[in-house]
């Protein structure tokens, strides 16, 4: 189904707990290349065919003003997908 | 002097809400969340729960339910809104107040009868409190951590549109201690502790007098049913 997909990742400067937790479980697990680790969220969205340019533009609108809060996530892309 | 308490899907202090809105003299209102219409309440309050299960966001869907398009047009226009814990989530994914929530710094929910400082007392929701009034209330959220920009924070602080700072604790991480917050013309206020539960001796939260007699939420109700008789 073709579809727009939004990437969303806390805020640099915020603490990202998730991603502390699991940074801290490789440590332990001996992946030492590791230093850091960081948990986005990725969102789909479902359409009947391809999405127009028009729509492009109206996912980016949704993806900046209801799936984030810009005060602690940013939008990292939003685009097309085939599969 | 008529008070709605919207319900949303997952809301679970709207009958405590409407109780202390009982109590303090004023007379609730069921609002739902599907529905546009507000019923010509007087003020609403939006109470605590996990709308939605704080899916997305905290507060994020239930922002954009028919009730919350209604509430917020009014708001700007000078309806008396309060949002408590998840309600304080809706009123900043609303844009009614500045800010964002985010998880408590020890990840963990905390549940505790929080010490309070009233720092400003010009808003509808605050007005019944003197200036540095000391309450306690109970405090139970697992995402109650209020950040901003620095220049929010300034302007915050500048104005002086806080209205509740933790004392003793911070329980959750919030910047410059924020409990509680107001806008700019005072009829929107947002916090994080629970006053409804701490409006009837017997149910709230333990004091110097006696356990269980808090009552300190009270003048929270109060104080709305004073800001709308003398508006």
């Amino acid at each position: 189904m073709p579809k727009i997909v939004v990437q969303v990742m806390p805020k640099q400067d915020l603490l990202d707990p998730q991603g502390k937790a699991v940074a801290k479980a490789l440590e332990r697990s001996g992946h030492k290349a590791i230093k850091a680790v960081r948990i986005g969220k990725r969102i789909e969205l479902h359409y009947s065919s391809t999405p127009t340019a028009a729509q492009l533009a109206e996912a980016q609108k949704i993806a900046e003003s209801f799936l984030t809060n810009g005060v602690i996530e940013d939008v990292v892309s939003v685009t097309v997908e085939q599969d | 002097m008529k008070i709605g308490v919207v319900t949303f899907p997952g809301s679970l202090d709207d009958r405590d809400a409407a109780r202390a809105i009982r109590l303090a003299g004023g007379e609730p209102v069921s609002l739902w969340h599907a529905d546009s219409s507000i019923k010509k309440v007087d003020a609403v309050v939006l109470p605590g729960g996990f709308s939605y299960g704080d899916y997305l966001r905290c507060g994020a869907i239930a922002a954009q339910a028919p009730v919350m398009q209604t509430i917020m047009k009014q708001a700007n226009q000078g309806l008396p809104v309060l949002g408590i814990c998840n309600g304080f989530q809706i009123l900043v994914e609303s844009h009614l107040l500045p800010g964002g929530l985010i998880r408590n710094e020890k990840q963990h929910f905390v549940c505790r009868d929080q010490k309070l400082r009233v720092e400003n007392v010009d808003s509808a929701w605050t007005n019944a409190f003197q200036k540095g009034d000391e309450i306690t209330i109970p405090l139970k959220n697992g995402e109650g951590g209020y950040i901003a920009t620095k220049e929010t924070i300034k302007m915050l602080e500048g104005e002086g549109l806080i209205t509740f700072r933790y004392l003793d604790v911070n329980p959750n991480g919030s910047m410059n201690d924020i409990a509680g917050l107001r806008n700019e013309r005072g009829n929107v206020v947002g916090l994080m502790p629970h006053p409804e539960h701490a409006v009837e001796p017997g149910f709230g939260p333990d004091s110097p007098v006696a356990m269980r007699s808090g009552i300190d939420g009270l003048k929270i109700f109060q104080s709305v049913l004073n800001s709308v008789v003398s508006a």
